[in-house]
């Protein structure tokens, strides 16, 4: 029998995946969990290995199109196999459930009935309820022979017997991907959602000479992000300096111990640390707004922005960073930055984030007004560390200095707790030991 | 080809086994100058000598024990227990150490070793001379269990047990030893794989999944319900661990209606898994609600002969309940 393909959940909320690449052609050979596709959902791009080995033999889903998780993308058997009807497989568990009321049913609406007790019809069971769906059967002209008058399979299938020579065939669902009950453009579903955004102005479009460059799902999705977020939270950013000597010399022994085969630490972790114990400090800060209170999370989760060299950023998160010691973090740091850059990140990587680091004094921004990462409270800009001249006890010192900029939301956190948060942070780098 | 019994086509199986590869040996309870208290092993310590054909002591833990260690040491032991009522002494080398070898040294050792134990009632033995016991081995990682339900499986089968790499449980429905007659090759070397089961009957109507004796008793169920008009389709499950979903849940779509027929106890039996696995995979297809046919909830198979009887699981009953899923 066929084995389908479809759209996997790559995610825990994640809904829907756009088929960016088919990497084999209909009628091609492939083995099991040989690479088939490519899929890109808001979060990450992922490869699709085949389910089964055999030859592909229907591919439903075309490059560019977005559905939903669960949605059948292709069928693999053997040549001359039958392709099943929709429903019939025996993989149903990411399958979206299937409700009587669906509005695609063609023709006019025919009452349908779920698997169970009927009061009128008796039991019905879940394959003559399937089949009633399918075939768009109205139960109540089908007469039961089973037990207590009950409709068995073999009614369904004789009625449908019947019917089959004064109706003209149906035209097969895997034909039209376009307008089945499975394959509803996602626009449909997702149209409300779509119609939220204010329109696009046209403004310098005639006359100004130029190119449109195309809007990539990362790119769709960080503008909605940043939008949505600039507009529900009421930002507000300070900015603090910290001295980052002993950070420096920490660093400089624990990376000569290390020596080749170590671990090489960058500011980073230590920029990461200290953010867990401003955290520790201020819990507010490590928050959530809702419409039934200020939710302060129980873990400390941190994200980093890492910009991806082909453009775009993406925010890996690390989980539990309470939890960690200053090597560990260094090292998540240096595993979810490398596979970020090459885009083999899991989709429950860059999720579920409490608080978010970006570093943009890479190269060389002094101080920044980041745009917060919601549903997070708060977002800590690390500018460029450079040395300057500062007054030490009425002297003027060189030192490694590095601003500090700490963008909040208003509605959770005032000025004055947002600056002791701040504060603690940069106590924990002018202090470390 | 000739028409020979289950046990015929064991001992061929062994006899052949023990030729091809001298790393076979037999050890068990009077599997050597008796000849097995089944005639399984007759003619084979004559021909092989008491170095391959071991008489053991009464000591199931004993004859397992030195199983696993001569497979570690490269030896291709065929273990007999002589009813599979007296298996539970070896419970523990089979579950701790058996079958957990090759994956606790990350594949490193195998147990590449045969317990052969008759099993199954019906045949006036008593309470501990017809007990049937998959059900606590198929719940077991790293065992393979298998139980053939006649002669030409029987001999396939237990080739390819003796030439697993791992520990392979072999249970031999011993009601069907003499009972059960089948065509197996003359001068044909084959083996049937373990894994997959086989539909041996096709049917439109229901499905009886079924092993061992059962299946023999379901086939001839089978073509009862024929005479009335019911047409069943039946499928040898053969091999219980690892499980054959795709056979199983094929034969379901096709047909919607499952009845699952073992001898051993209802409560926990093997027909639980291949139940779940269809009410798991499979309830879309279903026209009905899954059915269990299996011995009752008693501790034991009673000695007296009604009492045996009304234990027994058999042809009518399996008839009368293939009857019943019909008309549902």
């Amino acid at each position: 029998m066929p084995t389908k393909v479809i759209m996997p959940k790559l995610g825990e909320s994640i809904v829907e995946g756009t088929v960016t690449a088919w990497l084999k052609e209909e009628g091609e050979k492939i083995e099991e969990y040989e690479s088939l596709l490519d899929v890109e959902t808001d979060k990450v791009t992922s490869e699709v290995p085949s389910p089964a080995s055999g030859t592909i033999l229907k591919i439903l889903v075309p490059e560019g199109e977005t559905v939903e998780v669960g949605t059948i993308l292709a069928w693999i058997g053997e040549p001359g196999d039958n392709i099943p009807d929709e429903g019939k497989d025996i993989d149903h568990d990411d399958e979206p459930v299937e409700t009587p009321d669906d509005k695609s049913i063609p023709d006019e609406a025919v009452p349908q009935k779920e698997a169970g007790r009927d009061e009128k019809l008796g039991y019905i069971s879940p394959v003559v309820s399937r089949l009633a769906q399918a075939k768009n059967v109205d139960l109540t002209k089908v007469k039961g022979t089973g037990m207590d008058e009950r409709i068995t399979k073999k009614d369904v299938l004789k009625y449908l017997e019947a019917q089959e020579s004064k109706t003209e065939a149906e035209i097969p669902i895997w034909e039209t991907p376009a307008d089945g009950d499975l394959f509803r453009p996602t626009e449909m579903v997702f149209a409300k959602k779509d119609e939220e955004l204010p329109p696009q102005k046209q403004t310098t479009t005639s006359g100004v000479p130029g190119e449109t460059l195309p809007l990539s799902p990362m790119r769709k999705r960080i503008a909605e992000h940043m939008q949505q977020s600039k507009r529900i939270a009421p930002h507000v950013t300070t900015v603090m300096e910290a001295d980052m000597s002993r950070v420096a010399r920490h660093r400089a022994i624990v990376n000569q111990e290390a020596g080749e085969s170590g671990i090489h630490l960058t500011y980073t972790p230590y920029l990461l640390a200290a953010i867990v114990s401003g955290l520790k400090a201020v819990p507010l800060a490590n928050s959530s707004w809702t419409d039934q209170g200020i939710r302060i999370h129980k873990h400390i989760n941190l994200g980093m922005a890492v910009a991806l060299p082909e453009g775009g950023l993406i925010v890996p998160v690390i989980m539990n960073a309470d939890e960690l010691s200053l090597v560990g973090i260094a090292k998540k740091v240096i595993d979810l930055s490398e596979r970020a850059r090459v885009g083999d990140l899991k989709p429950d990587e860059v999720q579920n984030g409490t608080f978010t680091l970006t570093n943009h004094g890479i190269k060389g921004s002094l101080f920044a007004t980041p745009v917060i990462n919601q549903p997070q409270s708060g977002i800590l800009g690390a500018g460029t560390i450079q040395k300057r001249p500062v007054v030490v006890n009425d002297a003027i010192a060189i030192k490694p200095m590095v601003y500090l900029s700490y963008t909040f939301d208003h509605r959770i956190l005032d000025g004055a707790s947002a600056d002791t948060f701040l504060a603690h942070v940069v106590e924990s780098l002018e202090n470390w030991q | 080809m000739t028409e020979i019994t289950m046990v015929e086509a064991i001992r061929q199986a062994m006899d052949e086994e023990l030729a091809r590869d001298d790393r076979v040996f037999i050890i068990g309870e009077d599997v050597g100058v008796r000849g097995g208290v089944f005639r399984a092993t007759q003619g084979l310590f004559e021909k092989y000598g008491e170095e391959r054909v071991m008489d053991s002591p009464l000591a199931e833990l004993t004859i397992v024990g030195v199983g696993v260690g001569a497979a570690l040491y490269g030896k291709r032991p065929i273990c007999e227990i002589q009813f599979a009522d007296f298996i539970y002494p070896a419970f523990n080398q089979i579950v701790s150490e058996a079958s957990k070898m090759y994956y606790r040294s990350n594949g490193q050792w195998t147990v590449p070793m045969v317990i052969r134990a008759p099993y199954g009632g019906g045949i006036g033995g008593g309470l501990y001379h017809s007990q049937s016991v998959e059900a606590f081995f198929t719940h077991v990682p790293g065992l393979k269990v298998v139980i053939p339900s006649n002669p030409y499986d029987a001999k396939g089968l237990l080739k390819s047990a003796v030439r697993d790499p791992n520990p392979v449980m072999f249970f031999e429905p011993k009601k069907g030893y003499r009972l059960i007659k089948g065509e197996v090759p003359e001068d044909q070397e084959y083996t049937v794989p373990i894994g997959p089961a086989k539909v041996t009957r096709e049917g439109q109507d229901l499905t009886v999944f079924a092993y061992g004796m059962m299946h023999h008793y379901a086939l001839q169920a089978a073509e009862k319900a024929a005479e009335e008009g019911i047409d069943v389709e039946v499928v040898d499950l053969r091999t219980l661990y690892p499980i054959d979903q795709e056979t199983i849940l094929k034969s379901v779509r096709k047909t919607s209606k499952a009845l699952i027929v073992h001898e051993d106890n209802l409560t926990g039996g093997y027909g639980a898994e291949v139940a779940a696995t269809i009410a798991e995979w499979g309830f879309k297809d279903l026209d009905a609600p899954v059915r269990r046919l299996a011995g009752p909830d008693v501790p034991a198979v009673p000695f007296s002969h009604p009492m045996q009887e009304w234990f027994m699981v058999n042809t009518e009953k399996i008839a009368n309940a293939i009857r019943d899923l019909a008309a549902f």
